[in-house]
Protein backbone atom coordinates (compact mmCIF):
# COMPACT_ATOMS: atom_id res chain seq x y z
CA UNK A 1 0.00 0.00 0.00
CA UNK A 2 1.40 3.42 -0.72
CA UNK A 3 2.46 5.54 2.48
CA UNK A 4 -0.27 7.86 3.67
CA UNK A 5 2.31 10.43 4.93
CA UNK A 6 4.03 10.75 1.61
CA UNK A 7 1.83 13.68 1.30
CA UNK A 8 2.95 15.53 3.59
CA UNK A 9 6.10 15.77 2.55
CA UNK A 10 8.17 19.35 2.12
CA UNK A 11 11.11 18.81 -0.37
CA UNK A 12 13.15 22.16 -2.08
CA UNK A 13 12.16 22.77 -5.38
CA UNK A 14 15.21 25.41 -5.34
CA UNK A 15 17.40 24.56 -2.74
CA UNK A 16 18.73 28.38 -0.98
CA UNK A 17 20.89 28.37 2.19
CA UNK A 18 22.04 32.16 3.61
CA UNK A 19 24.49 31.88 6.52
CA UNK A 20 23.38 28.11 7.73
CA UNK A 21 19.31 28.79 7.59
CA UNK A 22 17.91 26.85 5.01
CA UNK A 23 15.44 28.46 3.11
CA UNK A 24 14.84 27.07 0.24
CA UNK A 25 11.91 27.38 -1.72
CA UNK A 26 10.04 24.45 -1.03
CA UNK A 27 6.53 22.58 -2.56
CA UNK A 28 4.56 24.38 0.25
CA UNK A 29 6.22 27.96 -0.61
CA UNK A 30 4.91 26.59 -4.60
CA UNK A 31 1.77 26.24 -3.36
CA UNK A 32 1.58 29.48 -1.04
CA UNK A 33 2.20 31.24 -4.06
CA UNK A 34 0.24 30.00 -6.07
CA UNK A 35 -2.57 30.73 -3.39
CA UNK A 36 -1.26 34.28 -3.29
CA UNK A 37 -1.48 34.57 -6.98
CA UNK A 38 -4.56 32.65 -7.56
CA UNK A 39 -6.18 35.36 -4.96
CA UNK A 40 -5.43 37.94 -6.59
CA UNK A 41 -6.06 37.54 -10.32
CA UNK A 42 -9.53 36.05 -8.95
CA UNK A 43 -10.31 39.18 -7.14
CA UNK A 44 -8.70 41.94 -9.47
CA UNK A 45 -10.67 39.83 -12.16
CA UNK A 46 -13.85 39.86 -10.48
CA UNK A 47 -13.56 43.87 -9.33
CA UNK A 48 -12.06 44.94 -13.15
CA UNK A 49 -15.31 46.16 -14.35
CA UNK A 50 -18.08 46.73 -11.57
CA UNK A 51 -21.56 45.97 -12.96
CA UNK A 52 -24.55 47.05 -11.54
CA UNK A 53 -25.93 43.43 -12.21
CA UNK A 54 -23.00 41.67 -11.72
CA UNK A 55 -21.49 39.06 -13.39
CA UNK A 56 -20.69 35.50 -11.98
CA UNK A 57 -17.47 36.32 -10.61
CA UNK A 58 -18.52 39.62 -9.33
CA UNK A 59 -21.27 38.28 -7.47
CA UNK A 60 -18.32 35.47 -5.99
CA UNK A 61 -16.47 38.73 -5.05
CA UNK A 62 -19.20 40.17 -3.48
CA UNK A 63 -20.42 37.41 -1.06
CA UNK A 64 -17.00 37.00 -0.06
CA UNK A 65 -16.86 40.21 0.64
CA UNK A 66 -20.26 40.27 2.60
CA UNK A 67 -19.73 36.95 4.82
CA UNK A 68 -16.45 38.51 6.14
CA UNK A 69 -18.36 41.83 6.72
CA UNK A 70 -21.03 40.30 8.09
CA UNK A 71 -18.85 37.67 10.62
CA UNK A 72 -16.80 41.06 11.63
CA UNK A 73 -20.56 43.24 11.89
CA UNK A 74 -21.97 40.01 14.49
CA UNK A 75 -19.11 39.77 16.48
CA UNK A 76 -16.82 43.14 17.04
CA UNK A 77 -19.49 45.49 15.94
CA UNK A 78 -18.87 48.42 14.22
CA UNK A 79 -14.98 48.84 15.62
CA UNK A 80 -14.40 46.00 13.87
CA UNK A 81 -14.17 47.70 9.98
CA UNK A 82 -10.74 48.99 10.44
CA UNK A 83 -9.49 45.39 10.82
CA UNK A 84 -11.60 43.97 7.53
CA UNK A 85 -8.32 43.95 5.30
CA UNK A 86 -6.50 41.83 8.11
CA UNK A 87 -9.59 39.52 8.53
CA UNK A 88 -10.26 39.38 4.93
CA UNK A 89 -6.30 38.37 4.09
CA UNK A 90 -6.64 35.46 6.85
CA UNK A 91 -9.82 34.33 5.55
CA UNK A 92 -8.34 33.51 2.05
CA UNK A 93 -5.21 32.43 2.97
CA UNK A 94 -6.53 29.74 4.83
CA UNK A 95 -9.55 28.76 2.19
CA UNK A 96 -7.15 28.87 -0.54
CA UNK A 97 -4.53 26.54 1.76
CA UNK A 98 -7.61 24.41 2.57
CA UNK A 99 -9.31 24.06 -1.85
CA UNK A 100 -5.93 24.26 -3.12
CA UNK A 101 -5.04 21.24 -1.02
CA UNK A 102 -7.91 19.53 -2.65
CA UNK A 103 -6.43 19.14 -5.76
CA UNK A 104 -5.05 15.83 -6.61
CA UNK A 105 -1.21 15.69 -6.50
CA UNK A 106 -1.51 19.12 -4.76
CA UNK A 107 -0.07 20.20 -1.00
CA UNK A 108 -1.68 21.19 1.65
CA UNK A 109 0.28 23.88 3.56
CA UNK A 110 -2.64 24.31 5.86
CA UNK A 111 -1.80 20.67 6.91
CA UNK A 112 1.62 21.88 8.76
CA UNK A 113 1.68 23.05 12.45
CA UNK A 114 5.09 25.47 11.30
CA UNK A 115 2.25 27.37 9.02
CA UNK A 116 -0.55 27.37 10.84
CA UNK A 117 1.04 27.87 14.25
CA UNK A 118 2.51 31.13 12.50
CA UNK A 119 -0.74 32.28 11.66
CA UNK A 120 -1.97 31.86 15.05
CA UNK A 121 0.98 33.31 16.94
CA UNK A 122 0.86 36.30 14.88
CA UNK A 123 -2.84 37.21 15.03
CA UNK A 124 -2.43 36.26 19.18
CA UNK A 125 0.67 38.70 18.93
CA UNK A 126 -0.88 41.43 17.08
CA UNK A 127 -4.27 40.78 19.45
CA UNK A 128 -2.00 41.40 22.59
CA UNK A 129 -0.16 44.21 21.60
CA UNK A 130 -3.56 45.86 20.26
CA UNK A 131 -5.54 45.02 23.94
CA UNK A 132 -2.07 47.21 25.33
CA UNK A 133 -2.21 49.47 23.32
CA UNK A 134 -5.96 50.42 23.67
CA UNK A 135 -5.87 49.82 27.55
CA UNK A 136 -2.38 50.33 28.83
CA UNK A 137 -2.38 48.47 32.33
CA UNK A 138 -6.34 47.89 32.24
CA UNK A 139 -5.80 45.35 29.84
CA UNK A 140 -5.34 42.90 32.88
CA UNK A 141 -8.78 42.83 33.77
CA UNK A 142 -9.86 41.06 31.17
CA UNK A 143 -8.22 38.00 33.16
CA UNK A 144 -10.67 39.00 36.31
CA UNK A 145 -14.25 38.45 35.16
CA UNK A 146 -16.64 40.99 36.91
CA UNK A 147 -18.98 40.10 38.96
CA UNK A 148 -16.67 37.08 40.57
CA UNK A 149 -16.85 36.89 44.38
CA UNK A 150 -13.48 37.19 45.95
CA UNK A 151 -13.43 33.89 47.32
CA UNK A 152 -13.42 32.01 43.98
CA UNK A 153 -10.75 35.29 42.01
CA UNK A 154 -7.52 32.79 43.19
CA UNK A 155 -8.75 30.02 40.68
CA UNK A 156 -10.72 31.62 38.35
CA UNK A 157 -7.93 33.97 37.36
CA UNK A 158 -5.40 31.29 36.75
CA UNK A 159 -7.11 29.72 34.96
CA UNK A 160 -8.26 32.85 32.50
CA UNK A 161 -4.44 33.70 32.25
CA UNK A 162 -4.12 29.93 31.09
CA UNK A 163 -7.34 29.89 28.62
CA UNK A 164 -5.61 32.88 27.45
CA UNK A 165 -2.16 31.53 26.64
CA UNK A 166 -3.22 29.04 25.62
CA UNK A 167 -5.47 30.06 22.29
CA UNK A 168 -2.45 30.08 20.01
CA UNK A 169 -1.89 26.05 20.59
CA UNK A 170 -5.78 25.22 20.05
CA UNK A 171 -5.96 28.06 17.07
CA UNK A 172 -3.35 26.27 14.95
CA UNK A 173 -3.74 22.73 16.17
CA UNK A 174 -7.64 23.04 15.46
CA UNK A 175 -6.87 23.58 11.64
CA UNK A 176 -3.57 21.41 11.61
CA UNK A 177 -5.32 18.68 12.95
CA UNK A 178 -8.32 19.00 10.94
CA UNK A 179 -6.43 19.26 7.74
CA UNK A 180 -3.88 16.05 8.24
CA UNK A 181 -6.54 14.01 9.54
CA UNK A 182 -9.05 14.66 6.74
CA UNK A 183 -6.39 14.41 3.90
CA UNK A 184 -4.63 11.28 5.90
CA UNK A 185 -8.46 9.38 5.76
CA UNK A 186 -8.84 10.07 2.02
CA UNK A 187 -4.96 8.63 1.51
CA UNK A 188 -6.03 5.09 3.55
CA UNK A 189 -9.21 5.04 1.88
CA UNK A 190 -7.87 5.35 -1.62
CA UNK A 191 -4.84 2.38 -0.55
CA UNK A 192 -8.12 0.29 0.47
CA UNK A 193 -9.15 0.59 -3.18
CA UNK A 194 -5.60 -0.42 -4.51
CA UNK A 195 -5.29 -3.03 -2.02
CA UNK A 196 -8.74 -4.38 -2.89
CA UNK A 197 -8.04 -4.95 -6.91
CA UNK A 198 -10.54 -4.14 -9.46
CA UNK A 199 -13.31 -6.00 -8.23
CA UNK A 200 -14.53 -5.17 -4.45
CA UNK A 201 -11.78 -1.96 -4.71
CA UNK A 202 -14.96 -0.34 -6.23
CA UNK A 203 -16.68 0.07 -2.57
CA UNK A 204 -14.03 1.99 -1.03
CA UNK A 205 -13.91 3.92 -4.06
CA UNK A 206 -17.11 5.47 -3.78
CA UNK A 207 -16.79 5.44 0.21
CA UNK A 208 -14.07 7.94 -1.04
CA UNK A 209 -16.44 9.93 -2.73
CA UNK A 210 -18.59 11.07 0.16
CA UNK A 211 -15.46 11.69 2.06
CA UNK A 212 -13.93 14.00 -0.59
CA UNK A 213 -17.18 15.67 -0.17
CA UNK A 214 -17.15 16.05 3.35
CA UNK A 215 -13.84 17.14 3.11
CA UNK A 216 -14.26 20.41 0.92
CA UNK A 217 -17.46 20.87 3.61
CA UNK A 218 -14.05 21.02 6.36
CA UNK A 219 -11.82 22.92 4.51
CA UNK A 220 -14.16 25.74 3.87
CA UNK A 221 -15.68 24.91 7.67
CA UNK A 222 -12.09 25.70 9.48
CA UNK A 223 -11.41 28.41 7.27
CA UNK A 224 -14.53 29.71 8.80
CA UNK A 225 -14.04 28.93 12.51
CA UNK A 226 -10.12 30.21 12.05
CA UNK A 227 -11.14 33.80 11.24
CA UNK A 228 -14.11 33.77 13.58
CA UNK A 229 -11.84 32.74 15.98
CA UNK A 230 -9.41 35.24 15.36
CA UNK A 231 -12.52 37.88 15.18
CA UNK A 232 -13.65 36.87 18.59
CA UNK A 233 -9.95 37.16 20.32
CA UNK A 234 -9.99 40.91 18.54
CA UNK A 235 -13.49 41.91 20.05
CA UNK A 236 -11.94 40.74 23.54
CA UNK A 237 -8.98 43.01 23.24
CA UNK A 238 -10.85 45.85 22.07
CA UNK A 239 -13.92 45.86 23.86
CA UNK A 240 -12.50 43.66 27.50
CA UNK A 241 -15.95 41.19 28.51
CA UNK B 1 5.13 -4.32 30.58
CA UNK B 2 6.56 -4.46 27.32
CA UNK B 3 7.44 -0.74 26.13
CA UNK B 4 5.78 -1.40 22.92
CA UNK B 5 2.51 -2.76 24.60
CA UNK B 6 2.29 -0.08 26.61
CA UNK B 7 2.36 2.47 23.95
CA UNK B 8 -0.16 0.62 21.96
CA UNK B 9 -2.53 0.53 25.11
CA UNK B 10 -1.44 4.40 25.96
CA UNK B 11 -2.35 5.40 22.44
CA UNK B 12 -5.83 3.30 22.91
CA UNK B 13 -6.87 5.35 26.30
CA UNK B 14 -5.37 8.43 24.31
CA UNK B 15 -8.71 7.88 21.97
CA UNK B 16 -10.87 7.89 25.01
CA UNK B 17 -12.30 11.45 24.57
CA UNK B 18 -14.15 10.02 21.48
CA UNK B 19 -16.96 9.12 24.11
CA UNK B 20 -17.65 12.56 25.42
CA UNK B 21 -17.16 14.17 21.78
CA UNK B 22 -19.75 11.63 20.40
CA UNK B 23 -22.39 12.23 23.02
CA UNK B 24 -21.57 15.93 22.51
CA UNK B 25 -21.70 16.08 18.66
CA UNK B 26 -25.08 13.93 19.00
CA UNK B 27 -26.38 16.87 21.63
CA UNK B 28 -25.54 19.54 19.38
CA UNK B 29 -27.51 17.94 16.52
CA UNK B 30 -30.17 16.75 18.18
CA UNK B 31 -31.03 20.58 19.89
CA UNK B 32 -30.36 22.11 16.27
CA UNK B 33 -33.08 19.76 14.81
CA UNK B 34 -35.19 20.18 17.57
CA UNK B 35 -35.41 23.85 17.27
CA UNK B 36 -35.08 23.81 13.27
CA UNK B 37 -38.62 21.79 13.71
CA UNK B 38 -40.68 23.94 16.09
CA UNK B 39 -39.30 27.05 13.97
CA UNK B 40 -38.10 26.25 10.35
CA UNK B 41 -37.11 30.04 9.82
CA UNK B 42 -34.72 30.20 12.53
CA UNK B 43 -32.42 27.98 10.60
CA UNK B 44 -30.74 31.11 8.84
CA UNK B 45 -29.93 32.35 12.85
CA UNK B 46 -28.99 28.91 13.82
CA UNK B 47 -26.96 27.80 10.80
CA UNK B 48 -23.54 29.60 11.62
CA UNK B 49 -23.61 28.74 15.62
CA UNK B 50 -24.63 25.20 14.25
CA UNK B 51 -21.67 24.94 12.10
CA UNK B 52 -19.11 27.06 15.51
CA UNK B 53 -20.09 24.54 17.82
CA UNK B 54 -19.98 21.65 15.82
CA UNK B 55 -16.11 22.93 14.38
CA UNK B 56 -15.09 23.50 18.41
CA UNK B 57 -16.63 20.21 19.34
CA UNK B 58 -15.48 18.02 16.32
CA UNK B 59 -11.77 19.44 17.18
CA UNK B 60 -11.42 17.97 20.67
CA UNK B 61 -11.68 14.59 18.76
CA UNK B 62 -9.03 15.53 16.40
CA UNK B 63 -6.95 16.80 19.22
CA UNK B 64 -7.28 13.07 20.42
CA UNK B 65 -6.12 11.12 17.79
CA UNK B 66 -2.83 13.65 17.54
CA UNK B 67 -2.18 12.42 20.77
CA UNK B 68 -2.46 9.27 20.01
CA UNK B 69 -0.66 9.39 16.64
CA UNK B 70 2.14 10.85 18.49
CA UNK B 71 2.35 8.34 21.11
CA UNK B 72 2.76 6.15 18.26
CA UNK B 73 4.44 7.59 15.74
CA UNK B 74 6.36 10.28 17.90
Amino acid sequence: MADPIHQFEIHPIIPLNVAGIDISFTNSSLWMAIAVVTSIVLMSLATRKQAIVPGRLQVFAENMYEFVASMIRDNIGSQGRQFFPLIFTVFMVVLMGNMLGMLPYSFTYTSHIAVTMGLALAIFLMVTVLGFVRHGLHFFTLFCPAGVPWALKPLIIPIEILSYLIRPVTLSVRLFANMMAGHLMLKVFAGFSVAMGVGLGILPMFFNVALIGFEFLIAFLQAYVFTILSCIYLKDAIDLH
Amino acid sequence: MELEAAKLIAAAIALLPMFGVGIGLGMIFSSYNEAVGRNPSSADLLDKKFFLTFALTEALAIFALVVSLIILFG
